[in-house]
């Protein structure tokens, strides 16, 4: 997959992050994405997969290294003007962190309102998505009345609400059933066909197999393993990124 | 979805477009149902009986000094009753012919009677027939107010006519009262101020508070993109209820306590007590203090809450 230069996304240099006084459980993470780019985040538990995630998601920032996101330096950005970066970006949370006093509605209206949308405006999209994510039924239900799988839907709904430059989801398919899991990755790739930037942090091999033209980083205890070098940064845009074997018919 | 499910989703998304709902409910909202309103009605109460007492007590003083402003009090002490007589005509007569007196005359016997009654009794007769000699009085007004200068001035004109007399600017035996209402309105100002204080930190407390239960809300909010203006907003707008709500409560019992208050104070027929009345305009200002409850409120709660997001990434 080559790239045209100067358009990156997002673009990590020699990246790492430590908690406190731990050892670092990111290191030397220097890679870059590209606009329309579909990325698999694979690791083992522990691997440092969610860490990476929260840095993409601009929930924390890095103990050292240097981080553009969106063309702004999000190190020394002030923090008055990360909001407007982080409404370009959607977050699957692996916990799904839906808000337990609002309705699935208003879980999935809340990136929305946030960005200032008007309540007339909303209310049709809000109510296409919950139909697509086959919620249309349960829009007044509170999150604690939804079973694990309707949760994730709805938190995936609210992620690709507001139609982000990048999607990050971290273990998108870990409560829903194959069936929905596949058709979920149908709504990643039609958001990464109009434009957005997906990545997917997940450790289900089978998964990796569906979206053929996806690439694959590879994370191991906080490094990321990219034997052939086409994540790193600068990108070499020669080579091959690793592609998943293609989905046997 | 049930039609009943259905009909109550419409109503619900109408609602919204219509009141423009939404941002409020990024937070979960406890209005009146946590004790901050109670704790804004307590304290407005109290706030507005201060600020009352403080108006009336200006009123007092005001009205007081208006009265006696031009005032001035001519005793002629002599003990022996026919020079006392003799001098007060005197006195009179010269005080009438002086420029800038606009009135004169001496306290008849009866009205003199009743104002020692309270010290020496009825038993003892009228003053005038007393064993204990009574000064006469002459009651004056001046067209200006009774300056150090002017009573001089009136003092060395009775000198030759009435050397018995002795004269007293009437604010001048007052004012040891003034100076006490002077002392009750600053505890009153003082008070205000306190309770005003005691609001803010009471917000504060609640701010934090809620800033703690809603901790990972916020968080969320905050990772969609939301700013701390917008968070901050919601706290206010909620506080902004609550105060709104509790201040109308608070003023509505300050006001009974008032009023209450005013009657029994009405009954006692003291001039002076009755001249405190407050006015139109004092219940203006009095009702601005839910008003101002609420704004401070507010503000501090947007502050709070500002300042505790600034923590945040």
């Amino acid at each position: 997959m080559s790239q045209p230069a100067g358009d990156e996304i997002v673009q990590f240099d020699n990246v790492g992050l430590r908690y406190g006084t731990d050892r670092e459980v990111l290191r030397n993470l220097s890679f870059t994405l590209f606009p329309g780019s579909f990325y698999f985040l694979t690791g083992a538990s522990g691997a440092g997969k969610t860490s990476l995630l929260r840095l993409l998601y601009l929930a924390q920032r890095p103990s050292r290294g240097a981080i553009r996101m969106f063309g702004a330096d999000a190190i020394t950005l002030p923090r008055e003007r990360l909001p407007m970066l982080r409404r370009r970006i959607g977050v699957v949370f692996q916990d799904f962190r839906l808000v337990s006093h609002l309705s699935a509605f208003d879980n999935v209206a809340l990136p929305l309102r946030v960005a200032g949308a008007n309540e007339r405006d909303l209310r049709k999209p809000v109510t296409d998505m919950l139909e697509w994510v086959g919620l249309a039924d349960r829009m007044d239900a509170r999150p604690a009345t939804l079973s694990g799988g309707e949760q994730q839907r709805v938190a995936i709904a609210r992620a690709v609400i507001a139609r982000p430059q990048m999607l990050v989801a971290d273990e998108p398919s870990g409560n829903v059933d194959p069936e929905m899991a596949v058709k979920l990755l149908r709504l990643f790739e039609a958001l990464n066909g109009l434009g957005t930037t997906v990545v997917v942090a997940t450790h289900d091999v089978h998964l990796l197999q569906k979206v053929p033209d996806s690439l694959i980083m590879r994370l191991n205890k906080g490094q990321l393993g990219d034997p052939t070098g086409a994540l790193k940064f600068p990108p070499a845009r020669d080579a091959s990124p690793v592609r998943p074997a293609r989905p046997s018919a | 979805m049930s039609p009943i499910e259905l009909l109550e989703t419409r109503i619900t998304g109408v609602v919204r477009a219509v009141t423009g709902a939404g941002e409020q409910e990024l937070v979960p909202q406890s209005r009146l149902s946590g004790p901050m309103p109670w704790v804004i009605a307590i304290m407005v109460t109290m706030t507005v009986i201060a600020m009352a007492a403080g108006l009336a007590l200006r009123n007092t003083v005001v009205s007081a000094q208006a009265g006696l402003e031009g005032g001035i009090t001519v005793q002629i002490v002599e003990p022996r009753a026919g020079e006392r007589q003799a001098q007060s005509k005197a006195a009179l007569e010269r005080l009438r012919a002086l420029p800038g007196v606009t009135g004169a005359r001496l306290v008849p016997q009866d009205e003199l009677d009743r104002l020692i009654e309270p010290w020496l009794g009825s038993d003892g007769g009228s003053a005038s027939t007393m064993a204990i000699p009574v000064p006469a009085l002459i009651d004056v007004q001046l067209a200006e107010q009774a300056s150090e200068a002017r009573v001089g001035q009136i003092r060395a004109a009775l000198a030759k006519v009435a050397p018995a007399a002795r004269v007293d600017a009437q604010s001048g035996w007052l004012e040891p009262v003034y100076d006490a209402i002077a002392s009750l309105q600053w505890l009153a100002i003082a008070l205000v101020l306190l309770l005003a204080l005691a609001l803010a930190a009471a917000v504060l407390m609640a701010a934090r508070s809620a800033l703690g239960t809603n901790r990972e809300t916020i968080e969320i909010v905050h990772l969609l993109g939301g700013t701390d203006a917008q968070i901050a907003k919601v706290f206010q707008r909620s506080m902004g209820v609550d105060a709104i709500g509790g201040g109308v409560v608070g003023f509505a019992l300050a006001v009974v306590v008032i009023l209450f208050l005013g009657r029994h104070f009405a009954g006692l027929g003291a001039g002076m007590v009755e001249s405190g009345a407050l006015g139109w305009n004092d219940w203006l200002l009095l009702a601005m203090v839910p008003v101002a409850a609420a704004l401070l409120a507010m503000l501090t709660a947007r502050l709070t809450v500002m300042h505790a997001l600034r923590k945040m990434l």
